[in-house]
């Protein structure tokens, strides 16, 4: 766990992730609270907070006395979602960084599509 | 919802000119972990004495479930005390005392208690006086967890407790607590070990509350920022500080509050390094020489 943040936020971001990359499909069941905290070694609270934020955004929906499931068209508004923030949370960082080391937008340009083809 | 079991308001405990808890309010939700923090000498388990009715307030109110906890059997009957370096008759064997257990815990579990035995490797047949200070710990924990008492309270647990038990301890008590809810006040120095473990935090310093919130709310509330003194005494000049160092022109600074997105990028085009700050560095911050040399505190204040 990452000291910086919330962990709820965290442990909703992961389930997310799991459900962006198809780990967990749509109709899928997830991990109960007490199955997430035993795994990250929190308190069950914390680990029920991050589920009712995932159920707050309708990412989960919650089938009475069975657990969450992964709701129906959770996957592509995640990535809509995620899609939005990629600008101020990767891009921003990445020209600042670049601008300091006097990299212009071309050469950088270069360099990512550089990586690209390497990786 | 929740219900309040513990209530204290003004709690005052003096020894003669020594005042070890000074007018300390706050309550204990049911179902919740709390943890009860601070530096050696703080006063946790004076506090903690005065929740298990060991001792008498000098001044204020105290009732934990309802009522004043010392000499009210139907109150201690539903506590469970496990103290610091916990002492138990030489004469007995762990044996004994797990034999004694269910006659003041009426939670008590048989099954898990020997889970909890055989976790631990506790030899229950040999004398408590033979024991190493690790296994009397084990001991203790055991008849903690075991008890399922409403409200547990655990004063630093763990003396001589291998990192390994330590966290068995972890696991065993949070998967238990999942299936049989119930208060636990955990007083402890490892503060980072158990910080995941904790839903609301309270902090004692010089037998005076410090912070009283919620665990998730205290997770990342502060940054350090860290660069060139000026532009770091600019970025943070609106903010409270809670913690100053200086080397030649850099300076890192640590700041209250949360920083959003556009003021970490803000940061990071005026070079400034942003690092999070754990509970235990900033309990360190919060209750450590650097705060009470005056100037930062005044300047939080502001």
């Amino acid at each position: 766990m990452d000291e910086s943040r919330p962990i709820f936020l965290q442990i909703a971001e992961q389930v997310e992730n799991d459900i962006i990359e198809g780990v967990l499909r749509e109709d899928e069941q997830i991990p109960s609270t007490n199955e997430l905290a035993a795994f990250h070694r929190i308190n069950p609270a914390t680990a029920l907070k991050g589920v009712n934020r995932l159920v707050d955004d309708g990412i989960v929906a919650k089938r009475r006395g069975i657990g969450m499931f992964v709701a129906p068209g959770a996957r592509a508004r995640l990535i809509e979602r995620r899609r939005a923030d990629f600008a101020a949370e990767y891009l921003r960082p990445l020209i600042i960084e670049a601008e300091k080391l006097g990299i212009d937008i071309d050469e950088l340009a270069g360099l990512l599509r550089a990586e690209r083809i390497q990786s | 919802m929740t219900r309040t079991v513990v209530r204290a308001s003004g709690l005052t405990k003096r020894y003669g000119s020594f005042t070890a808890v000074e007018a300390v309010d706050f309550t204990v939700e049911e179902n919740r972990i709390y943890g009860l923090l601070g530096r050696n000498g703080a006063g946790k388990t004076t506090i903690m004495q005065l929740l298990t009715g060991q001792i008498f307030p000098t001044a204020g109110e105290l009732e934990v479930f309802g009522r004043p906890p010392a000499e009210h059997a139907d109150v201690l009957r539903r506590m469970c005390f496990i103290a610091e370096s916990q002492r138990y008759p030489d004469a007995y064997k762990p044996l004994h005392l797990l034999r004694a257990a269910p006659w003041y815990f009426e939670n008590w579990d048989e099954e898990f208690a020997r889970r909890l035995v055989d976790d631990f490797r506790i030899p229950l047949n040999r004398y408590v006086r033979k024991l190493s200070r690790g296994q009397l710990s084990a001991v203790g924990v055991t008849i903690g967890l075991a008890s399922r008492a409403p409200i547990t309270f655990f004063d630093e647990p763990y003396l001589g407790l291998d990192a390994v038990a330590r966290h068995v301890f972890y696991d065993r008590l949070l998967a238990d607590y999942a299936e049989h809810p119930r208060t636990i006040v955990l007083s402890t120095h490892l503060i980072d070990e158990v910080a995941n473990l904790l839903e609301h935090i309270i902090l004692i310093d010089q037998g005076r509350l410090l912070l009283d919130r919620d665990a998730e709310e205290v997770r990342g509330s502060a940054t350090t920022v860290a660069g060139t003194r000026a532009t770091v005494e600019s970025f943070t000049a609106d903010r409270p500080v809670i913690g100053r160092e200086h080397l030649g022109g850099q300076a890192s600074v640590t700041i209250d509050g949360r920083l959003d997105l556009a003021e970490r990028l803000r940061a990071k085009e005026l070079g400034l390094e942003l690092s999070p700050v754990s509970l235990q560095q900033l309990i360190v911050h919060l209750t450590g020489t650097d705060l009470h040399a005056g100037s930062a505190g005044e300047e939080a204040a502001a």
